[in-house]
């Protein structure tokens, strides 16, 4: 039987592939393609009838297959499904390291998970708290609730908008550009920020458009993301340069850390690096970008 | 006796001055005496070489018991003419005790494993066995032992007077009534003839066989007429479906694109990959896709390819006609893209298995290789590859140029899933040695990497340019946790056939399968 280590709440998410928890040959191996995280699903990509199947074969797929530093989430079925209790002790009793909340409008909603979440804890002697969560906002009442969503449990690590059902109630199409959900983007992403957890974009459905996706994770990255749910392994590698820190950005960092240390030794606060004024929150971003760097591979000093 | 992979040979295998496997280059720098045929004269001019019947021909070139005869594959799985010749030997005129010497058996040539039940054919030698012969073979009903040997190895034993040809019956896509022949041009194309090449220069009678007369000469012409006694028209050569595909598919499997774009990171990594290097691969999915991310790398790096060599497929015409690779050359066309590709572009060119890739004589092109990418169906701990065997040790496969390519090459890279449903592909030995491990540098698994630890200054490139590689002892664990370690394979003493080393030396037996018998 696998054991898998301590889920980490404050991680390197920036893919999260999807991927039919019913299909074994899917399952079995998802973690060779590299990407930081997979999602298990038992929700939509699961026919009615085959839910128990499905909660099957991920058990055992969870209790026998390694999948090493690769983060394992299972999206369960929403909470308006007779499925979701049953689906949550079998995602605890096989230890998976999380929970997707589908359709999660409130922070009721978190609380009811997480009730759960404890009570089959409990049940199967897992350690209590272990099992990290995060919210899928599917609607506009999810998006208008986001902040306190994020913020009703301590196992909340991050949301993501699901783009699919949340066009539908907005009555818009997936647009060029992405206007037609740039304020729902933004304002998960301002919500998830206020409470410091990490935030993710929906999945991009046209897996042969890759040009079309490849300018959806630009615009993921310029908005502010932490990362994007996909749904096949051909996204992974351009989201993961796509997100790392680019060389002229490390650079700079670098340069930041270097003068803030020489400055505070010497007593000054404010001051000046290829002429723009800069100060303590820019040191705070630089470390941070020097951290996301080491962790996306892309940098190896210790500065 | 046990050879320099390990593998226990037979004695009574050894007489006459056969040796066993002594390692990659162990002949290098001796002498052969070639064979010669023996042939007739035409001296008196003659209007054409046109026989009524395939029976007729036999009949002028005196087939008897006792004879060899070859045919070529490069009509491959869609060949009709071995199977029709040898309806006529076996069935029409009654012949027994032939032997088989083939560039490679199938599915295609099924029927010659009944000749193999029935007794009338005592002897194959090959360089690839598919199908029910594979399995009668390995059932111990084949009189003696098949000889496998590689694209190489095939040439030079011919050379050598090791394996006589009688009579070579060659498929053709177009020939005119004096035998100039070729793979072209006609109803039933399969492009390059390189197959084809050795025998007609070494067999004491030649038979042209194709379904589309055309006006003399035919030339250019692979198969000269001074090499041909007979040809024969028949109604078609073979089955276009299965002598070619329309295009050889991409695949959009993320596995095997996964690996295809680590062996193309691998290859640039090397002092290899420079302006006019070259490269081999084959039409399987993942080895498919290794052009498509070479050319992005290409295109980084502002360079060509030299010449891509062996068996050819749309996918490198298409980089060709990019003005990425310089020459073509072309021992089997995989796709009519190819084949029609040949028949066109001044730089994609016909070569025969002697010049790609025979040991014995003094240049073949896979020496001028520096990657070659190819499959496997079990690779060992040793980088020993098995490309012949089924994991129920029954022949099923073809060394063709991959022995050939493996020693000539700089840098050989083998592709393979790390399983294949039950059957762990990275094991701890391979059921048969068809490349030795000396030979083979790199593995590319959907697992990981590994590289062969006689190749040092491999391991350097991968390090510099990150590419995590890992132990092939540790992709062997990984595989047999997946799938369960299998038992060993139960054999009788019988060698069923006798796997040739690409030099002549023996690298490995074939002995007879012990039937499965459940408790």
């Amino acid at each position: 039987m696998i054991s898998r280590p301590k889920p980490q709440k404050n991680r390197l998410r920036r893919t999260m592939m999807f991927m039919n928890a019913q299909k074994p040959g899917l399952i079995k191996d998802a973690y060779i393609y590299g990407s930081d995280s997979i999602i298990l699903d038992l929700e939509d990509a699961v026919a009615e009838n085959q839910k128990d199947a499905a909660r099957f074969s991920l058990y055992h797929a969870l209790k026998n297959i390694d999948y090493g530093n690769t983060e394992v989430i299972v999206r369960i079925n929403g909470l308006d499904t007779p499925h979701w209790q049953e689906d949550i002790r079998c995602v605890v009793a096989g230890g998976a390291d999380g929970i997707r909340i589908a359709k999660c409008e409130s922070a009721k909603d978190v609380k009811l998970v997480e009730e759960h979440v404890l009570a089959a804890e409990r049940e199967f002697g897992v350690e209590e708290g272990r099992t990290i969560l995060m919210a899928a906002l599917e609607s506009p009442l999810g998006i208008m609730n986001a902040y306190e969503i994020v913020t009703a449990s301590p196992r909340m690590f991050g949301c993501a908008i699901s783009g699919g059902d949340f066009r539908k109630s907005m009555h818009v199409q997936i647009v060029k550009g992405g206007i037609e959900m740039l304020a729902a983007r933004g304002q998960m992403l301002l919500a998830a920020r206020a409470a410091g957890v990490q935030c993710f974009d929906t999945m991009f459905p046209n897996i042969d458009d890759m040009d079309g996706f490849q300018a959806e994770v630009m615009q993921n990255r310029e908005m502010g993301f932490d990362g994007k749910s996909i749904v096949s392994p051909k996204q992974i590698r351009f989201v993961h340069e796509t997100f790392a820190p680019t060389k002229k950005e490390i650079a700079y960092a670098e340069k930041l850390i270097r003068s803030f240390n020489e400055q505070a030794d010497a007593g000054v606060g404010v001051y000046t690096v290829d002429g723009k004024m800069v100060d303590i929150p820019f040191f705070e971003d630089a470390r941070r970008i020097l951290a996301l760097a080491k962790a996306c591979g892309v940098y190896e000093e210790n500065l | 006796m046990i050879n320099a992979v390990g593998r226990e040979i037979p004695d009574e295998l050894l007489e006459d001055g056969q040796e066993v496997y002594q390692g990659k280059f162990y002949m290098d720098g001796k002498y052969v005496k070639k064979d010669s045929p023996r042939t007739k004269r035409y001296e008196k001019p003659l209007e054409s070489k046109l026989c009524e019947s395939i029976r007729e021909a036999c009949e002028k070139c005196g087939a008897h018991d006792g004879m060899t005869f070859s045919f070529h594959s490069d009509f491959r799985n869609g060949d009709y003419v071995a199977s029709m010749v040898a309806k006529v030997l076996v069935e029409e005129m009654g012949l027994k005790d032939l032997t088989i010497a083939a560039t490679s058996l199938g599915s295609a040539q099924d029927i010659i494993a009944d000749y193999i039940e029935a007794g009338k054919v005592i002897g194959i030698q090959t360089s690839g066995v598919r199908g029910r012969i594979g399995e009668v073979i390995s059932a111990g009903k084949l009189k003696t032992p098949a000889v496998i040997r590689s694209h190489g190895g095939r040439p030079r034993a011919i050379e050598a007077g090791e394996v006589h040809i009688d009579i070579a019956f060659l498929a053709a896509s177009t020939s005119d009534y004096y035998g100039n022949a070729k793979g072209t041009g006609g109803k039933n194309n399969c492009g390059s003839m390189g197959f084809a090449v050795p025998d007609s220069h070494y067999a004491d009678h030649v038979v042209v066989i194709t379904d589309t007369l055309v006006d003399f000469p035919n030339l250019p012409a692979t198969i000269s007429s001074i090499d041909v006694d007979c040809v024969c028209i028949v109604d078609s050569v073979g089955d276009p479906k299965k002598i070619a595909t329309l295009e050889a598919r991409m695949t959009d499997n993320p596995r095997e694109l996964m690996m295809a774009e680590n062996v193309a990171n691998i290859i640039a990594s090397t002092p290899y990959f420079k302006d006019g290097y070259s490269f081999q691969t084959g039409v399987g999915g993942p080895s498919l896709a290794v052009n498509s991310f070479l050319e992005k790398h290409m295109v980084e790096r502002n360079i060509t390819m030299g010449f891509a060599l062996g068996g050819m497929g749309s996918a490198i015409c298409k980089l060709q006609d990019k003005g990425l690779v310089k020459k073509l050359l072309d021992t089997q066309d995989f796709d009519l893209g190819a084949i029609e590709h040949l028949a066109t572009h001044p730089e994609h060119n016909e070569i025969c298995t002697s010049q790609y890739a025979n040991p014995s004589n003094k240049g073949a092109y896979v020496n001028k290789l520096d990657f070659v990418v190819l499959a496997a169906l079990e690779i060992d701990t040793k980088f020993n590859v098995n490309v012949i065997t089924g994991s129920d040790g029954v022949l099923r496969g073809a060394p063709g140029g991959h022995p050939d390519t493996a020693a000539g090459s700089k840098c050989c890279i083998i592709v393979t899933p790390l399983v294949r449903g039950r059957m762990a592909t990275v094991c701890k030995d391979v059921v048969t040695v068809t490349t030795p491990g000396d030979c083979v540098d790199v593995l590319v698994t959907d697992y990981g990497i590994a590289v062969n630890p006689l190749r040092s200054d491999l391991i350097a490139c991968l390090d510099k340019a990150g590419i995590a590689h890992v132990t092939i002892e540790s992709l062997m664990e990984k595989a047999y946790s997946l799938v369960g370690t299998p038992d060993d394979l139960e054999w009788e003493d019988q060698a069923i056939a006798i796997v040739e080393a690409r030099d002549g030396t023996i690298l490995d037996v074939v002995r007879k399968i012990k039937p499965l018998q459940l408790d």
